[in-house]
């Protein structure tokens, strides 16, 4: 990158994602103002270390994850983790993808839209462990590659890969509670896909 | 022939794009010959969609943008504060 005017300018254009990443991260608009402030200050303080070539956006998550967890995640009371393995694969697929009848005319991307509000989606990731939110807000929000990821998080790919299908796993089940509470979706599975992963029929 | 089950196990992998060409090709001949596993990726499909589009459209203060220019006026050289 050529000079410091450049690099804020380049910069400058992830500031409203950093600011939604931040708001999942901290949970209030408060800290996530401050946040993505402190973020953008310590890139701008040490733009020598950035490499020329490499990827900016990148570089400023993992600038945004570090300050988070080293600043933020202390003062955090943290979730517990329990219950989080008892999820079986293809959890909300297994209970509202058969919803095929209901869809009518629509289609099946506007149905999915407005099962869910933007609030649950946001609430149900915010609600995961920080372990597992961090993964999934960088895979499935931001998309961002494993190897991407797992530089920005400091952690193997393994790891990520692990955490990405607990998370998910996690997340998806709160979307269901979520429906269920509404009334949207009935509660009873009756009827739910039989299609397992792992060919054992429930 | 690739089974069902095989199939799903890598449904997230696969929609992560996390996949060599050969082993998308393998899920794909499945998927052209399963409706079955075909909802189900499509089904997941659609649902990262909604999950990105939702958790991405909170609306930044302007004050933010300001104070953000502010940090670029910053002195570059001043020594980084105490965290």
């Amino acid at each position: 990158m050529a000079d410091r005017a450049e690099f804020a300018d380049q910069a400058m254009q992830f500031a409203p994602q950093l600011y939604s990443a931040a708001l999942r991260l901290t949970r209030n608009s408060a800290d996530a103002e401050d946040l993505v402030q402190e973020t953008y200050l310590r890139a701008w303080r040490s733009f020598a270390g950035f490499e020329q070539g490499s990827n900016l956006r990148a570089w400023l998550y993992r600038i945004l994850t570090n300050t988070f967890i080293n600043k933020y995640r202390a003062a955090q009371r943290r979730p517990t983790e329990t219950g989080l393995d008892n999820i079986e694969d293809l959890y909300l697929y297994r209970r509202i993808g058969s919803l095929d009848a209901a869809r009518g005319n629509r289609s099946a991307e506007d149905t999915m839209f407005d099962l869910f509000t933007d609030d649950e989606v946001k609430a149900a990731l915010e609600e995961l462990p920080e372990k597992f939110r961090l993964p999934v807000l960088l895979a499935d929000v931001e998309g961002f590659a494993y190897k991407e990821i797992a530089s920005i998080l400091d952690v193997p790919e393994g790891t990520v890969m692990s955490r990405l299908h607990r998370g998910r796993k996690a997340m998806h089940k709160l979307l269901y509670d979520f429906a269920s509470e509404r009334g949207l979706i009935s509660s009873d599975p009756v009827g739910a896909e039989p299609h397992t992963a792992d060919g054992t029929e429930q | 022939m690739t089974d069902c089950n095989d199939t799903l196990r890598e449904l997230q992998t696969f929609l992560d794009r996390e996949m060599s060409e050969t082993a998308r090709s393998v899920i794909h001949s499945h998927l052209e010959g399963c409706p079955d596993c075909l909802e189900a990726f499509d089904f997941h499909a659609e649902l990262r969609v909604v999950i990105a589009a939702k958790c991405h459209n909170d609306e930044m203060p302007e004050s933010l943008l300001t104070k953000i220019k502010q940090c670029f006026g910053e002195d570059p050289e001043a020594e980084i504060s105490t965290h």
